[in-house]
């Protein structure tokens, strides 16, 4: 290892966290504003133009807030809560290629903050832990909606996890590697992205994500209809602010993460036509790192695209009862999920890629023959008193 | 008793497959909020853009004086009985000797206060009135206040200014609210 | 005396790499977390003690090159087995210490195992049939603890405890199952 090249990779690294910390903060505006413009309203327009500065007017009013620690709280605990939950959300952005690699002098430096060969099950592990955070501060508060939300919190990610790791083995069947560059570069052509050949897989993926970010509408543990604020109730000032920016963040790791399964990550249709091209007039080098920063923007279109997603259904779907998210979790995408896996390792004996659209198929057509076969409900008409 | 034809049935029956699926019902609940995301917003930008509020709007008070420029107000307490919420309080006293010109009746308010905290806007006192003396403007509001003295209007704030007159316009296509919402400004 | 000792400690922490230290930390770290499991009054604080000596685990295992289980150990006992306890034991309310559980029998009966458990540990790695090989430089790959290796060796020499392992699993779970399920004419919590 040269200086210079450590130096680039210590930028990286530098780089990665600050847009991560950016884009969740961002992230909270750009819900708001989505919120607003799905409800036919405008949203934070006041701070600097179109609002842009809202985040910033937001976390000084959570810095200036009084910060209060329930006389019964477990003090070091009811700390340590939200810390932990903002440390597991950094945590996992680390080993995301944004993109290919950068190429100066005779070196080439992926965009990625550690390359190990177990991605995957690094930002697993890292959000398998993200529960603690929620646990441990709701615990701490002495609170019995706090405990309640964090039971909540630990038992749906528990149940979801399980589901979320199947759809994932059908993924690191595909592609042989626990890398998630390796699986990235699996998905090279526009047609071999697993959106394709793992359809299922994706709509399981999407949802435990959802579950596991604690979004609506699976946000059981914050569910203010029955438990106040949920785990964090009793929190207030920036503590309450860092349990609300891990989770932006964990829906900007999750957002990442979905497109760098299902989506090719930093690949686009006619990419190596594209970067051929751009190293012949530009030269191999710059021709290189221009192609790489197409492909990172193009990354960063999908993250968007993704991100966005998560605030859509946000502000559609209404929140599930606490036994459908258990049974949807229990009994239905952990069976589906090993069907999937099942059938993918079938396909794959016979080297065919696009066998779990076989369930899709199926599905579908159970879905529309029990709908034709069922009588259609009549719309009766109102009695009149 | 029907209000509007758009209620619907709803009955506990078992869900069909496609239902228990949620897919279907939550790709129309997408397809639904997506299309609200690119319609046109009707917020008014309000401190800069006023809404038009009609000429029967109900606003900032005013005590009225007569075409000599003599308070109309005799301090019969007519409009604070009418008031549901207790807003005005008067003190009355005895015109004196030389003030014909100021005071058109022989008694009149020496001190007129609304708390404008307590009043609802409703127009009861403009109703009550005897004398024509009180009445809620259409083309101005109470400003915004910041401190707990500033709510309580009296008489320097509520009498009619002689170089300002209030003239409440009897025909209703009359606009006298300065800015119109413009549409342009209202869909940033 | 205690100069030589000096000197002999200095000359140690001299021949050390930066992994030593690294390692040593992380003992230190292990030890002072794990004692902090049996010690704690609380349990909550004695099972995030026991997180703490998982995760310095996790750290010897990356020193010995072996990440996936490093990450594995992070993601089935840190990540799921210890979130399962955390949850019990919430539910249990265990505010206030319970002291009178603890007899002098138990007290007495814990020593002893302890005590047995720790010659027993002693006399295992004292033997010679139990030595750990030095480590051949010419035939080591740093390759040993990645996954594919891993996965080789499960698959061709460890097969039957591998499946044995997955039927127990399967036995564990359908006995789970057994026992959750509500029989007819149960009570609707």
């Amino acid at each position: 290892m040269d200086l210079t090249v450590l130096l680039v990779k210590g930028l990286i690294i530098l780089v990665i966290f600050a847009i991560t910390l950016g884009i969740a903060a961002y992230s909270t505006y750009a819900e708001r504003k989505v919120a607003a413009f799905l409800q036919d309203r405008i949203g934070p327009n006041r701070a600097g133009p179109w609002g842009l500065m809202q985040p910033l007017a937001d976390a000084g009013k959570m810095f200036f807030k009084e910060d209060f620690i329930p006389a019964q709280a477990s003090k070091w605990l009811f700390i340590l809560g939200p810390c932990l939950a903002m440390l597991t959300a950094l945590m996992s952005s680390a080993v995301i290629p944004f993109g290919d690699t950068i190429k100066f002098d005779n070196y080439a430096i992926p965009v990625q903050a550690i390359e190990i060969n177990i991605g995957v099950l690094y930002i697993f592990g890292v959000v398998s832990l993200g529960v603690y955070g929620i646990m441990v501060g709701g615990w701490a508060s002495n609170n019995k909606f706090s405990l309640l939300g964090a039971i909540r919190a630990a038992s749906q990610n528990i149940s979801y996890e399980i589901a979320l790791g199947l759809s994932l083995i059908a993924i690191l069947m595909m592609s042989g590697s626990l890398s998630l560059k390796a699986i990235i570069d699996e998905q090279a052509t526009f047609f071999e992205w697993n959106i394709f050949t793992q359809p299922l897989g994706f709509v399981i993926f999407l949802t435990c994500a959802f579950a596991e970010c604690n979004r609506t509408p699976f946000d059981l543990p914050e569910c203010e209809t029955e438990l106040v604020g949920g785990y964090h109730t009793e929190y207030s000032s920036m503590k309450l602010g860092f349990y609300l920016f891990a989770e932006y963040i964990n829906m900007f790791v999750s957002s990442a993460f979905i497109s760098a399964l299902y989506f090719g990550g930093f690949h686009y249709p006619f990419m190596n036509e594209i970067s051929q091209a751009l190293e012949k007039s530009l030269g191999a080098i710059t021709g290189h790192n221009v192609a790489t920063a197409i492909g990172v923007v193009g990354y960063f279109g999908k993250i968007f695209f993704f991100i966005f997603f998560f605030m859509w259904v946000r502000w559609t779907l209404p929140r599930f009862r606490y036994d459908q998210l258990m049974n949807l979790g229990w009994k239905t995408f952990i069976p589906l999920a090993i069907l999937n896996v099942v059938l993918t390792g079938a396909g794959l004996l016979y080297n065919f890629k696009y066998a779990t659209w076989l369930i899709a198929i199926v599905m579908i057509v159970l879905a529309v023959s029990t709908m034709t076969r069922t009588p259609k409900r009549e719309v009766m008409p109102q009695r009149t008193v | 008793m029907q209000l509007t034809n758009r209620s619907k049935q709803v009955s506990n029956k078992e869900m069909t497959l496609a239902e228990k699926m949620y897919l279907p019902a939550v790709i129309g609940g997408l397809a639904i909020t997506i299309r609200h995301f690119f319609r046109k917003k009707p917020t008014i930008q309000y401190p800069e853009v006023k809404r038009y509020l009609g000429p029967i709007y109900r606003g900032h008070h005013i005590l009225k004086r007569d075409e000599q420029g003599r308070e109309r107000c005799t301090a019969c307490g007519l409009c604070a009985v009418a008031c549901p919420a207790e807003a005005i309080s008067m003190v009355a006293a005895e015109r004196k000797k030389g003030e014909e010109s100021l005071y058109r009746e022989e008694k009149y308010a020496a001190v007129y206060e609304i708390n404008m905290l307590r009043c609802i806007f409703c127009g009861l006192c403009e109703e009550a009135c005897p004398k024509q003396a009180v009445y809620l403007r259409h083309d101005k509001m109470v400003p915004v206040f910041q401190e707990r003295d500033e709510v309580i209007y009296g008489k320097d704030k509520l009498v009619e200014k002689m170089d300002d007159r209030y003239i409440r316009a009897n025909n209703s296509e009359v606009k006298t609210t300065p800015t119109e919402p413009s549409l342009t400004r209202a869909a940033t | 005396m205690t100069t030589i000792i000096m000197t002999e400690t200095l000359n140690f922490f001299k021949t050390l790499t930066p992994t030593g230290y690294l390692f040593l930390f992380l003992t230190a770290l292990t030890l002072f977390s794990a004692i902090g499991v049996v010690t704690a009054r609380n349990p909550i604080y004695s099972v995030l003690a026991l997180i703490a000596t998982f995760f310095c685990l996790s750290g010897h295992y990356i020193l010995l090159n072996a990440q996936f289980l490093a990450a594995v150990n992070i993601i089935v006992y840190a990540g799921a087995i210890m979130v399962l306890f955390l949850f019990t034991i919430m539910f249990l309310n265990l505010r206030k210490e319970d002291e009178e559980s603890k007899t002098n029998l138990t007290k007495m009966v814990s020593v002893v195992v302890g005590g047995l458990l720790m010659i027993m540990l002693i006399t295992i790695f004292r033997a010679k049939s139990a030595q750990v090989p030095m480590v051949n430089s010419a035939s080591f790959s740093n390759k040993t603890g990645l996954v594919e290796n891993l996965g080789q060796l499960l698959y061709s020499d460890y097969i039957l405890p591998f499946e044995l392992a997955s039927i127990l699993f399967i036995v564990a779970m359908v006995g789970a199952v057994m026992l959750g399920k509500r029989e007819a004419g149960d009570r609707h919590f």
